[in-house]
């Protein structure tokens, strides 16, 4: 578990040995099924992923959580704290619960998330939670990485659900309204309904669960809407087609932290080049400069 | 491509039945402003819990905070899991009511730096950073 | 020709402003953040109508007579390690003149845990006494009349069979319940605030609470059945104006409980009670605990229409702050302490415990915890504070100030009412929040030196003589362990499973838990079985961290 544990931790960092342990992997890796959580602070995502978990080990799938918490964009540092809510799985060997901090990377999140998912199917996981914050892009890198992606709300956010961030209920697949138990989830999810019915049709109309997280309640039709999702993807041909625009665009980002990196490289070194850019004040034509530029890599 | 830079990665908690939280919060967000992953796993611990979440987070070091007069027993606890879990690179400091004379013996038990009450956030920091030096920017 | 006289006010202004300013440790608000004015004058003195001690809204106090009818009750919370070493102390304390005693229990009682529990390792009698059956309790009390003292019992989550243990070991005395005197600390919702000794979830938990006060205010009549908290809160980094605020905002969803319970308010309003720290900063602690009566006074009448006189007085036990305490020149604790103390007397608290001097290492010595009683005789016989009622009232600056935790604390009422209440702020982490931000940045400005704290953070010594403190012998554990053990193996095994099983069908049920838990008491079942069975219907909390 510790190699796995390190083996992340590289691939957050990411360090070059990443690459060739990509490579290793390719062959043969499972790929385990990815379900993307997310939602504002105070929906219960934490502890409805903890429920998932537990409907998930009744049936003996082993579960791998990464739990994803913004870090400061001044000292880089990160107060993680949704293990918390896992206590119960502590100690069993088929729950493994990471937190990631995001590091203020832009799009960094979401190539060490899908490395450390592929990790994490070569060691042997059937599923993955994704849950993130939902503050700032972070549901939008979800979505780009899970399979299905469920999006939390809760009765007494203060707000209706019109003042919803535009582009939420976009990338949901399933809706779970979590703290059903407390007044006003009827009006939550008659709400959802009606933006829902108002929103261009897709050939996936995502449901919408009432669940009682802490309760345990709903979850067995969650996972059921979950896995429905699935089968979707699969029969629609939408799998086959998202898992290759995935692989393009991973490649994009991929290639744009090469190219981040050189450039930066590129600008510490040459004393001259970062001259003549403070002169000249270009810098499209220094960067088509540096990317044209051969390297020994 | 460059390494991107390692944030040392802390799991803090509190082991055993005490809840007296206000010191292991206060030093989680003074390790989060100085730059440091914290990772507060809360409280009512066990021994075996930090440190599997220790090995699951890929953390350098563990804090644990202790009131309520088990330190003698808890923190040993958790430096033997670590032997028994093959970590023992994972240093393990802590806080909370300890008097001087078991400092001294926890330390003997392996027990990396023990902070009583009183002592300045700065202190921890500069510990750390001198335990660390290849830690992060800033 | 006529000199026109200056305004003396204007006068002192002038030559305030041109006078020198000390640069060290002068501070312009106080340790919660208040601001304060160098002089108050009768300009600041608030516009109402003079008050007096016993009448509402009972700011100068709830008695006519203040000390001079009957002091403050002497009640130094302790226990440690095991019944009988506790039972030691408390005897100790009787004839040293303590008038009223208090219980410490360990960490394994106060979270439901029996002593040999596998988590309860290394933690039986380190904070307080174990006590794990009624064989305990009846040790704990034994040679100490119940119907002649009277006896405050810290625990939250468990109060319930604590207070039936006590009951029980009255019958065994021939006290009858209605004798018995004392208060249970029973206050679950600063739990899930501040002190996180929490077992189950809050909706069961505040059952709980309702049971027991529905059952005192018919069976045990003068026994304080809450100790509503303010000291767990400040303790945890509040403000003085928080901790007011949050505790009578949980002292109403206390009420709120009850009469939702379809109990009139007159029937237990008397017999709830409050429990505030006495922080360092003098003025602001004397102006909350006035402003606490205040509030509370005026929300009992105006709000919940308590007909009764009684129900209107809040009443409170005082604890000097364990946090102003310094490891370092440990012997300022007592000077801290002192002064401490001196604000809830010149408060009106009705009874005070203070901190001994080694208590930031440990459980204290018999000298520190005679150092701590005798400073309370100290200030009752020797100082005249007490010969006099309410001496601050009329202060500017005590008047001001007790207005402004006033409103300070209102405005708070308010945004907890925005969220929807006490409960669904704790789920919020409202209270969480507001506290972990206070105590964070009163570090920060220790760091900064923009507060001093004696031995800290100035004045320090680096050559320190350790003084000597208290050490629990780690074989009371083990002895301890084979007590229970002992008490399992020697009970009526029968009568025991089915009282539990009565119970567990009553939790499911809505009958008044009390009964059912005293009978599985009487039966020599265990606190842990107890709580087992509870737990297997109520559940357990997590709480959502907020840091």
């Amino acid at each position: 578990m510790r190699a796995l544990a390190r083996a992340i931790s590289l691939v957050e960092r990411r360090d070059p040995s990443v690459r060739r342990l990509e490579e290793s992997l390719r062959d043969g890796a499972r790929t385990p099924g990815v379900t993307g959580f997310t939602g504002a602070p105070g929906t219960g995502k934490s502890t409805l992923v903890d429920a998932v978990v537990a409907l998930l080990r009744k049936q003996d799938r082993s579960v791998a959580v990464l739990a994803t918490d913004p870090n400061s964009p001044f000292t880089g540092g990160a107060i993680l704290g949704d293990r918390i809510r896992m206590q119960r799985h502590a100690l069993d060997p088929k729950v493994f619960i990471r937190s990631m901090g995001a590091r203020g990377h832009l799009g960094g999140l979401s190539l060490a998330t899908r490395e450390a998912i592929r990790l994490l199917g070569a060691f042997g996981f059937d599923e993955v939670m994704l849950e993130t914050v939902g503050v700032g892009q972070s549901e939008l890198e979800v979505a780009a990485v899970a399979d299905t992606t469920v999006v939390v709300l809760t009765p007494n956010l203060g707000d209706s659900v019109q003042m919803i961030k535009a582009g939420i209920l976009e990338i949901a697949d399933v809706f779970a309204v979590n703290k059903a138990d407390i007044d006003g989830h009827a009006r939550v999810i008659t709400e959802l309904r009606t933006m829902l019915n108002m929103a261009p049709k897709g050939a996936w109309k995502p449901p919408i669960i009432a669940t009682v997280a802490v309760r345990q309640e709903g979850i067995e039709r969650l996972w059921e809407a979950v896995l429905a999702h699935r089968k979707h993807l699969q029969a629609s041909g939408r799998a086959a087609a998202l898992a290759a625009s995935r692989l393009r665009d991973e490649t994009a980002e991929v290639a744009a932290e090469l190219a981040r990196d050189r450039a930066r490289k590129a600008l510490e070194e040459d004393p001259a080049l970062a001259d003549r850019l403070l002169r000249d004040g270009t810098p499209y034509r220094t960067a088509e400069e540096i990317l044209r530029t051969p390297t020994d890599n | 491509m460059p390494t991107a830079t390692k944030p040392i990665r802390i799991v803090v908690a509190k082991v055993g039945l005490d809840g007296h939280d206000r010191g292991v919060k206060v030093v989680a967000r003074a390790l989060r402003d100085a730059g440091y992953e914290v990772i507060y796993t809360g409280l009512r611990q066990t021994p075996e819990m930090v440190v599997d979440a220790a090995l699951q987070e890929d953390a350098q070091v563990i804090g644990l905070s202790i009131h309520s007069g088990a330190h003698m027993t808890l923190f040993p606890a958790v430096v033997d899991e670590l032997k028994r879990r093959q970590a023992t690179d994972i240093v393990v400091f802590g806080g909370g009511i300890i008097p001087d004379d078991d400092i001294a013996a926890l330390k003997k038990r392996g027990v990396a730096e023990i902070f009583t009450p009183g002592t300045p956030l700065q202190e921890i920091v500069d510990w750390l950073r001198q335990r660390f030096p290849e830690r992060a920017a800033t | 020709m006529k000199v026109r006289a200056r305004d003396p006010k204007e006068v002192w202004q002038e030559e305030f402003e041109s006078a020198s300013v000390r640069e060290d440790g002068l501070e312009t608000s106080t340790i919660s953040g208040v601001p304060l004015q160098p002089l108050y004058t009768s300009d600041d003195r608030p516009e109402r109508a003079e008050e007096f001690p016993g009448q509402y809204p009972y700011t100068r106090g709830i008695h006519p007579s203040g000390y001079r009818g009957r002091l403050w009750t002497m009640r130094q919370f302790s226990g440690f390690a095991t019944a009988e070493e506790t039972n030691r102390r408390y005897t100790y304390l009787l004839a040293n003149g303590q008038t009223g005693l208090s219980v410490a229990f360990d960490m394994p009682t106060l979270m439901g845990q029996d002593s040999d529990a596998p988590t309860s390792r290394g933690e039986v009698g380190h904070c307080g006494v174990a006590i794990d059956s009624l064989a305990d309790m009846e040790t704990l009390f034994d040679g100490i009349p119940l119907g002649e003292i009277t006896t405050s019992m810290t625990i939250n989550s468990p109060a319930a069979i604590l207070l039936c243990m006590y009951i029980a070991v009255g019958e065994k005395q021939g006290v009858p319940a209605s004798r018995l005197g004392g208060t249970l600390q029973n206050d679950i919702l600063k739990e899930f605030i501040a002190q996180k000794e929490f077992i189950f979830p809050p909706a069961p938990s505040m059952r709980l609470v309702v049971d027991s006060i529905e059952y005192c205010a018919k069976e045990v009549p003068k026994w304080n059945t809450i100790s509503i908290s303010g000291y767990h809160i400040r303790e945890a980094g509040s403000t003085a104006a928080q901790e007011l605020a949050f505790t009578l905002a949980d002292g109403m969803a206390y009420v709120d409980a009850c009469i939702e319970r379809g109990m009139h308010v007159d029937d237990f309003a008397s017999r709830l009670s409050f429990f505030f720290d006495a922080h360092i900063d003098f003025f602001e602690e004397i102006a909350k605990f006035r402003a606490a009566r205040r509030i509370w006074a005026r929300w009992m009448r105006e709000r919940y229409g308590a007909r009764q006189e009684r129900s209107w007085k809040l009443r409170f036990h005082t604890q000097t702050a364990g946090v102003s305490l310094t490891a370092q020149q440990p012997e300022l604790n007592i000077a801290r302490t002192a002064i401490e103390a001196l604000a809830a007397v010149l408060g009106g608290t009705q009874s005070l415990h203070t901190n001994a001097m080694d208590e930031v290492l440990a459980l204290p010595t018999d000298r520190a915890a005679r150092i701590a009683l005798r400073t309370q005789q100290l200030l009752a016989y020797e100082t005249g504070v007490a010969n006099t009622i309410d001496p601050l009232g009329g202060s500017y600056f005590i008047e001001s100030l007790t207005d402004e935790m006033e409103r300070q604390a209102e405005t708070y009422f308010k945004r907890i009412e925005e969220i929807g209440g006490v409960i669904p702020a704790i789920e919020a982490g409202f209270f969480q929040k507001e506290i972990a931000d206070a105590a964070f940045r009163y570090q920060q400005e220790l760091e900064q030196k923009r507060r001093i704290m004696v031995g800290i953070n100035d004045f320090t010594v680096d050559d320190e003589e350790p003084i000597e403190i208290l050490r629990i012998d780690p074989r009371l554990e083990s002895e301890q362990v084979v007590r229970v053990r002992d008490v399992r193996g020697k009970r009526d095994q029968a009568k025991v499973s089915n009282a539990l099983n009565r119970m567990r069908k009553a939790a499911a049920g809505t009958d008044n838990l009390m009964p059912y838990i005293l009978d599985a008491v009487r039966a020599y079942a265990t606190e842990g079985e107890i709580m087992h069975a509870l737990i297997e219907v109520f559940g357990t909390y997590t709480e959502t961290a907020v840091v």
